[in-house]
């Protein structure tokens, strides 16, 4: 009796667990199946060549690159962003930062992944990008720099924490040999611990251009939804998410070619977040446990 | 100027841009605030948030918007509590070390780094369509359940794994099961930690806005969700749509909006960081 209610739980707990890899292996086949159907009617030659994304338009083009040019500037704007500024904070709070600032600092950088994407789409559309009018005349009232600029403000705690944690992790040892030979802090922050940490701090930037990618409000508010393939932060583009948005928002029959798109659309940003995420996580284990 | 002197400027220089690069960050997202709050504090009102969506902006509210996110909240937690919390057992407590176990864990890590709207595909085309669940409600917790389980599966197995081995030695020396030891010994010692991830994990999903979007919640829903079944709008969504409206008198809505979601998220978040200093302090093994 007692032995069947154990059995009986942990089979229990074990499908609970197995729902995962249903997850997985449902968004992989979802994803498969809609883009069979659409690669059925689009050609796969022309999706990744056609320089033109139209295909709400009467005179349809099935080109992949505006949106994969739109995402990849609204990302790498907030990664030049977010970069030196989450490692400059990992750097100080490792190996500057009074213990007690650290610990009061850590969970209010925490608040700025805490908030809500939609919010951060309003900042960039209502203060930022007036604000960059301002400097910059001409700039358009949608573009990818004020988009980008607060995604980025919004990675920097996934930069600055998971850095920090690699930092932490280097064994004072190293740091004691540096000092011992007359190095600053400075010195022995940029020469020995960063170089020591290099694997851990990889990771978290792979990890924040995935979520940079991935990330949809900030851009469908504030970057526009023209498809166009450019690399002028100043001018409207879209993204990926921002078109898959686009078409949710409007009424799109099921089983159209329209409502296919946004699975095509789906499945290349996920093979491109799927690719970075094993990648870190390749990193990740090849160079655990180098010091222990 | 000798080497020595210009690597201790270095130093003070790099301090003051670490100082510097630590609080950019927080001063822009308070100038962001402030901001919000000037804009839309005025606009709340006992009319504002009992008020049913219109086309007029001075007498829209956001009534359904948040009995919506309510709904969604607590459909969410029941789904994904059970599920999420019975994984993270089953991963730290029974799973022996292997194949299964290493897939499982690198497939958690990779889930949780699925963008969300990638999640809404999968919403839509499983529960709104095959499973014939449509614009609901209860399609909408589901798809934000799975979006939200590798967070509550994580915390969940940070905090058993904070238990030390030698209460579960002891309990299995009085003769306990193995549920039973977990069930008396590893649950209520590790709640508090779970109870964090859980909090943490729900206030992710008060959020979202993307997925839902692509499940067909819409932006104007005039009647207040009566069932899981109900079409349904929620707050983030409801923004997003005073957002993209040309009228400058949405956007002080979507101001006021803001508000009380900030409000509710960050609630969500000194809960889930009192929890966790408590929780902390109280257990000294």
């Amino acid at each position: 009796m007692k032995r069947t209610r154990e059995t009986v739980i942990e089979k229990f707990l074990l499908s609970s667990a197995l729902i995962t890899i249903l997850t997985t292996v449902g968004i992989i086949s979802v994803l498969a199946f809609e883009a069979v159907k659409f690669f059925r009617e689009v050609s796969i030659i022309d999706f990744f060549t056609d320089t033109q994304w139209t295909p709400l338009f009467t005179k349809k083009h099935f080109g992949i690159l505006p949106l994969l040019s739109g995402t990849f500037l609204t990302s790498a704007i907030a990664i030049a962003f977010a970069l030196p500024i989450g490692l400059s904070i990992a750097i100080y709070l490792s190996e500057y930062a009074p213990k007690r600032f650290r610990e009061f600092i850590k969970p209010a950088l925490e608040l700025l992944a805490a908030v809500p994407t939609v919010v951060y789409g309003f900042f960039a559309l209502t203060v930022v990008t007036p604000f960059l009018q301002k400097i910059i005349p001409g700039m358009s009232g949608f573009n990818s720099l004020s988009a980008g600029l607060v995604m980025g403000i919004m990675i920097i705690p996934i930069i600055s924490s998971l850095s920090e944690d690699a930092l932490r992790a280097v064994p004072n040892s190293l740091r004691e040999a540096a000092y011992g030979m007359g190095s600053t802090r400075f010195q022995t922050a940029i020469k020995v611990a960063v170089p020591a940490a290099s694997s851990g701090i990889v990771v978290s930037v792979i990890l924040a251009i995935s979520r940079a990618i991935g990330e949809t409000m900030i851009v469908a508010i504030a970057a526009g939804q023209q498809p166009r393939l450019t690399l002028n932060p100043l001018v409207p583009v879209e993204t990926l998410t921002a078109y898959i948005v686009q078409v949710s928002l409007g009424d799109v029959p099921h089983n159209s070619l329209e409502y296919r798109t946004i699975f095509a659309a789906g499945i290349t940003l996920f093979v491109f977040t799927f690719a970075l995420n094993n990648i870190s996580h390749w990193i990740k284990n090849k160079y655990r446990e180098k010091y222990e | 100027m000798n080497n020595i002197t210009k690597n201790h400027i270095k130093d003070k220089l790099f301090s003051a841009t670490g100082i510097f690069s630590t609080l950019i960050g927080l001063i822009l997202l308070a100038v962001f605030i402030g901001d919000i709050i000037v804009e839309g504090a005025g606009r709340i009102n006992w009319d504002f948030i009992t008020g049913l969506p219109s086309r007029k902006a001075e007498k829209a509210g956001i009534y359904t918007a948040m009995i919506g996110t309510v709904w969604v909240l607590v459909l969410t937690t029941i789904i994904s509590f059970p599920i999420g919390v019975s994984a993270g057992i089953y991963l730290e407590e029974y799973a022996k070390k292997g194949r299964l176990s290493r897939l499982l864990e690198v497939n958690i890590s990779n889930l949780a780094g699925v963008p969300s709207i990638i999640y809404g595909l999968l919403g839509l085309e499983i529960f709104v369509r095959i499973l014939g669940f449509g614009n609901s409600l209860l399609a909408g917790s589901m798809t934000l359940s799975l979006l939200i389980l590798p967070i509550i599966i994580v915390a969940t197995r940070e905090s058993i794994k904070a238990v030390p081995q030698s209460i579960r030695d002891a309990s299995f020396a009085m003769g306990a099961t193995k549920w039973q030891t977990i069930q008396y010994q590893v649950l209520p010692a590790s709640f508090g930690g779970i109870l964090t991830g859980i909090i943490l994990a729900l206030s992710r999903a008060v959020g979202e806005a993307a997925p839902l979007i692509v499940v067909g919640a819409l932006a104007y829903v005039p009647f207040v969700p009566s069932s899981p079944m109900s079409e349904f709008s929620v707050l983030p969504i409801q923004i997003f749509n005073w957002i993209s409206r040309p009228q400058h008198e949405f956007l002080v809505n979507a101001a006021a909006a803001i508000i009380i979601l900030l409000i509710i998220t960050f609630i969500m978040n000194g809960i889930a960081m009192y929890l966790r200093s408590r929780w902390q302090k109280k257990i000294k093994w």
